[in-house]
């Protein structure tokens, strides 16, 4: 029998504004983060969290992804010494697109005072891997310690191979998370050119009149540990991270497969991971992003995975019609959502959902928020999806505690 | 170039070292590198600030040899002259 795997610490940076729960209570309440068609960590002021070295030495996602990691590490009591042997606690940490912030000015740097002028700090500012190294080394993490790239999936990738590491007995408790810092001049300029992002700067996922996604930044993170070890040290148990599945659309390299086939798929293999069926799903916490293809497509995947019927009856909700679309680190911070409403039993909405589209059937939560009401008598049971650029899908299933 | 002096470069190698990290009030000639947590990474990035300001080129095999602020003080001073 696999090792089950609870989450016993959240964290997040978002539009919303720092900590895992203005993220969900605002959410819930109706806020919108995004300002004139971007959602920024506004409220985020890196010197107040952090010390002049690692301001200096870490790019803007590396530094969202150390405030996060140590939010959530806090919540789990983690306070300053590990409950477990350092060599078994893994850490991974997702972006899409790594320090894009720091390329840009060192390429400034190069083009105005010479190559040999650039920053020794660059590569090590905007590696990917960064962000993990960074939350490793702070907190002395040193089990298996790897960034994951898979542009907008890659939070929800990284998440999935936390559960496995602590599944197969590689660790004892993974720091999880995603980090991303894109609202640059470049990251518009070339998102833009994609025709990717929203023109009117509305995020409205599932709307008729949605027409594109908002970019946002931030970072969320989660402390998994095995669920035994959890209860010995007599940590409090927020939900169990329960499924993961993935797999690749092999279609086209930024629109996803319109038929939702493998990632209906990768929904079936989350819940078989965990021991699950369709009619056990309480919520579903969308990938959602606002644009007409995505929201079309994974409309189609819930369908083909759940079926009709019952895909109808659960209620699916976009984080991104709050925040806005935060690419690699879009599916740890609804990782974090999405336990949030597990613990809370609120069901954040759609924002922005005015006007049904009408090939789009599915509840979508309009208007407000409503509870969350567990399917078959248990524990209520949640999935979270991510899509990306590439093809990559990714479920995860999570449970609450009965 | 017009001669620098030795606390010139001492206060700008202060100044510098400060931005990386530790208070400058923290810092003396006989503070080590290695206890105001200034790695070599750091190092580069001084060497880059130098040679700016004083046309003196830091390699990495001279940074190998300095432990304290004086004694990098000590080698900018003697190579500008």
């Amino acid at each position: 029998m696999k090792r089950r795997v609870v989450i016993t610490g959240l964290g997040a940076v978002t539009p919303l504004g720092v900590g895992a729960d203005a993220l969900h209570g605002r959410w819930a309440a109706g806020e919108v983060g995004i300002v004139d068609g971007a959602g920024a960590c506004s409220d985020f002021e890196p010197k107040d969290h952090l010390s002049v070295k690692e301001v200096r030495r870490l790019d803007r996602f590396s530094q969202l992804a150390l405030v996060a990691a140590g939010e959530a590490l806090e919540q789990a009591g983690w306070d300053g010494e590990l409950p477990y042997d350092s060599l078994r606690v893994g850490c991974v940490v997702a972006t899409g697109i790594g320090g894009i912030e720091t390329v840009e000015t060192q390429h400034d740097v190069m083009r105005d005072r010479g190559a040999e002028r650039v920053s020794p700090l660059g590569i090590p500012q905007y590696m990917p891997n960064a962000a993990a190294a960074a939350v490793s080394m702070k907190y002395g993490l040193q089990g298996q310690m790897y960034g994951v790239v898979s542009a907008c999936s890659s939070g929800g990738h990284a998440v999935g191979s936390a559960l496995r590491m602590i599944q197969y007995d590689d660790a004892d408790a993974v720091v999880v998370g995603g980090a991303e810092a894109t609202l640059t001049a470049f990251g518009f300029a070339c998102f833009n050119a994609l025709q990717a992002l929203s023109p009117t700067g509305i995020s409205r996922p599932f709307d008729r009149r949605r027409d594109g996604f908002v970019m946002g930044e931030g970072a969320g993170f989660l402390v998994l540990e095995e669920a035994e070890a959890a209860q010995a040290r007599g940590a409090t148990i927020l939900a169990e991270v329960a499924g993961y599945g993935s797999t690749a659309d092999a279609h086209h390299l930024t629109a996803p497969d319109p038929s939702g086939t493998p990632a209906a798929r990768a929904i079936e293999l989350a819940l078989r991971d965990a021991g699950l069926k369709p009619s056990d799903v309480a919520y579903v916490n969308a990938h959602g992003t606002s644009t007409e293809l995505n929201d079309a497509a994974e409309t189609a995947a819930l369908k083909r995975a759940f079926g009709e019927e019952q895909a109808k009856r659960i209620p699916v909700s976009s984080t991104k019609s709050a925040i806005g679309h935060l690419l690699g680190a879009a599916g740890a911070v609804e990782a974090v959502a999405t336990t949030l409403t597990l613990t809370t039993g609120v069901i954040a909405p759609t924002l922005g959902y005015e006007e049904p589209d009408p090939d789009l059937d599915l509840d979508y939560v309009p208007g407000e928020a409503r509870p969350l009401r567990a399917a078959n008598g248990g524990p209520p049971i949640a999935l979270s999806n991510s899509f990306a650029f590439g093809g990559h899908n990714v479920s995860l299933v999570f449970k609450g505690v009965s | 170039m017009a001669t620098v002096t030795n606390e010139q470069v001492y206060q700008r190698v202060v100044e510098t070292l400060a931005s990386f990290g530790p208070e400058a009030d923290q810092i003396t000639r006989e503070s080590t590198f290695e206890e105001l947590d200034i790695d070599s990474l750091d190092l580069v990035e001084l060497a880059q600030v130098v040679e700016d300001e004083y046309g003196v080129v830091l390699k990495g095999e001279d940074m190998k040899q300095l432990s304290t602020v004086g004694d990098a003080v000590d080698m900018i001073v003697t190579r500008a002259e």
